[in-house]
């Protein structure tokens, strides 16, 4: 069906910024996360998908078309802006069918698909409002119906959450990916929160100056992170990373640590983060910060004397100078 | 009782501050009010009393009602002034904001020499009219002018472009489009840079082409741009006729005279104030119906952001 393929593709300004020949492929009705820090070329990758920017060599294909040198309208998608770029000088119904009304789609089958959309993302009581009349919540909603009505097969989705407080943005992620599954869109998810990756992808994708740092399901990623820089980018808290013998670095996730009674590393609090569930405890360890992650609520004031342990199934092992992963993670003491 | 006591001194102390705070207030404001009162309001006054009263060369002026505006009723060369104002308009305000427009658009991509080319449009603007028509009455000098030159060498004859009453007025109204349309051109520029650029690439993964964005987004978002404009190309079609005093003196036969015009020539030459404060009092409520139109109208059939 729709899949969509990059290949080999760069597309650089003057050298700096921008992707260097990455290439990657989203499986057809599947959630694609592009994650990463500012800078990393996310947008980019997605702005070239889009063909809102011209690659500079490589080719993409989209539902096994070439569309490299195609112009965003013949590429058959659709797409979310993180400003949402709706049109201030429409109301939500003229919003939602600006795409229908450029292709020459009848009024009868506009109406018809307005109404099945509008009720959809649940904005058919505020068709007749203008964009600056509504929440920040309710112009996603419109830029997503803009998106949907178009029915194309892939949608394309540049941070659509990132202007939205917390509790809006949780709903809505849960939304978008019931709405990507229903309709069996392709998607791909720009974003540099890691929690909506985990939460919303069937497959993220982590970058990093414009290369592709690792390419995995979200467990996949959490759990055999491919370097140091995948293991502190994934995960609240990140990975504790420990110098280690021999040019290593060990890794070992919070949850995975505990407070033992004897023969463990010594270690001082610094502080505690009650999250309600569980607790983050913050220990120095040889002037390294470890955190330490305990159900329920911890009483331990700071200052205070503990011994950490964990076992070795749980700890990885990362090359200090490349920051690769090191095959057969075992400890060596 | 104390507290009534109490309360009756500290209404005092507060009373005694109002007082100063209202004569602080009074002293800032003083120096507007005095500019204000005398160049603008006082002569307002004054023009509408003057308008209602005879001519008084030494003696005393008499109220004569509506005596000047019957005359000026009719007068014929009133009513032709304001045809050749409202032709003037019509020709000058829709094309120097449509040619403001074009050149805004234009000079509003990237591209090399952009800076240049904007400037080079802002140029006319910076110019005084006094220098805009001396160059322009050059341009247009029968016999040896630009114009003339141009034509002449490619085998056409010469023409009095100013002295024949059927082109004077076309003459008089490209020159104000050149003077005026860099200036509009400034307001439509800084009015597009406020246009969102993901506004282009919804539009475009739409498969809008760019005349249909062109018309159906930036057209509409530019509305509020075009009706400043316009109302402000308007007044300026009444207002400017530094160029008729230079190129034409109104003339041939007022061909190219303009109601400012007139009323400059009845008060000035003619010494007839009683009857140009008449002329200016009409001038003055055609602007002022002009603005309120925007104002009560307009604005509402507009979005603003």
């Amino acid at each position: 069906m729709s899949e969509i393929v990059v290949n080999a593709v760069s597309r650089t300004w003057g050298g700096v910024g921008g992707v260097n020949r990455i290439s990657f492929k989203a499986d057809a009705g599947t959630l694609l996360v592009l994650l990463g820090p500012s800078g990393c070329g996310k947008s980019t990758t997605l702005r070239l998908i889009a063909g809102l920017e011209e690659v500079d060599s490589g080719t993409i294909t989209i539902g096994g078309r070439d569309v490299t040198h195609l112009s965003p309208a013949q590429r058959n998608i659709s797409m979310v802006f993180q400003s949402y770029a709706l049109f201030p000088h429409l109301n939500v119904a003229e919003n939602i069918i600006f795409g229908l009304k450029v292709r020459g789609v009848g009024r009868g089958e506009r109406d018809e698909r307005l109404k099945k959309v509008a009720d959809i993302v649940g904005l058919s009581h505020l068709l007749e409002r203008k964009p600056s009349q509504l929440s920040g919540g309710q112009r996603q909603r419109v830029a997503l119906g803009r998106a949907i009505i178009a029915e194309a097969p892939v949608c394309l989705m540049d941070e659509p959450l990132s202007n939205l407080d917390a509790k809006l943005r949780h709903e809505m992620r849960t939304e978008i990916r019931s709405l990507q599954q229903r309709l069996g869109m392709t998607m791909v998810y720009v974003t540099h929160d890691q929690t909506e990756a985990m939460t919303m992808a069937d497959r993220v994708i982590l970058m990093r100056d414009g290369h592709i740092e690792q390419n995995g399901a979200p467990h996949e990623l959490y759990n055999e992170p491919a370097s140091d820089f995948t293991a502190r980018f994934i995960g609240t808290p990140p990975m504790n990373l420990i110098s280690w013998h021999d040019g290593s670095v060990l890794g070992v996730r919070p949850e995975h640590i505990s407070l033992v009674e004897s023969n463990g590393i010594p270690a001082t609090v610094q502080a505690v983060e009650y999250l309600g569930a569980d607790s983050i405890i913050l220990c120095d360890v040889k002037g390294e910060t470890v955190s330490v992650r305990q159900t329920g609520y911890c009483s331990l004031p700071a200052g205070a004397q503990v011994g950490l342990g964990w076992q070795n199934r749980h700890i990885h092992l990362f090359d200090r100078d490349s920051g690769k992963r090191r095959v057969g993670s075992t400890l060596a003491q | 009782m104390v507290s009534a006591v109490m309360s009756a001194v500290e209404s005092k102390a507060i009373r005694r501050r109002n007082w100063q705070t209202n004569i602080n207030a009074w002293l800032l404001l003083l120096p507007a009010v005095v500019l204000l009162a005398a160049f603008t309001h006082y002569p307002i006054l004054s023009t509408i009393y003057h308008s209602f009263h005879s001519l008084s060369r030494g003696g005393t002026s008499e109220f004569v009602g509506l005596e000047n505006y019957t005359f000026m009723l009719e007068d014929d060369v009133f009513w032709q002034v304001l045809r050749n104002n409202i032709i003037f308009a019509l020709a000058t305000v829709p094309t120097s904001i449509g040619l403001a427009l074009l050149m805004a658009v234009w000079v509003d991509k990237k591209m090399a020499g952009r800076s240049f080319l904007r400037l080079a449009f802002f140029t006319p603007t910076v110019l005084p009219m006094i220098a805009v028509a001396n160059i322009w009455l050059f341009f247009y000098t029968p016999g040896y002018g630009l114009l003339d030159q141009f034509l002449k060498s490619l085998g056409f004859s010469g023409h009095n472009w100013l002295g024949d009453p059927s082109t004077v007025m076309s003459c008089l109204a490209v020159m104000v489009v050149w003077k005026e349309a860099g200036f509009f051109m400034i307001f439509y520029l800084a009015a597009l840079q406020t246009i969102p650029p993901e506004l282009k690439e919804a539009a475009q993964v739409e498969g809008a082409s760019r005349w249909y964005f062109f018309r159906r987004v930036t057209l509409p978002l530019l509305m509020p741009t075009t009706l400043f404009i316009s109302i402000n190309a308007l007044i300026n079609s009444f207002k400017l006729v530094d160029q008729l005093v230079i190129m034409t003196k109104g003339g041939p036969n007022n061909a190219s005279s303009l109601l400012l015009y007139y009323i400059y020539e009845v008060a000035f030459t003619f010494q007839d104030t009683a009857f140009a404060a008449t002329l200016t009092v009409t001038l003055i409520a055609i602007l002022a119906g002009v603005a309120l139109t925007k104002f009560v109208y307009l604005d509402r059939r507009i979005h603003y952001q």
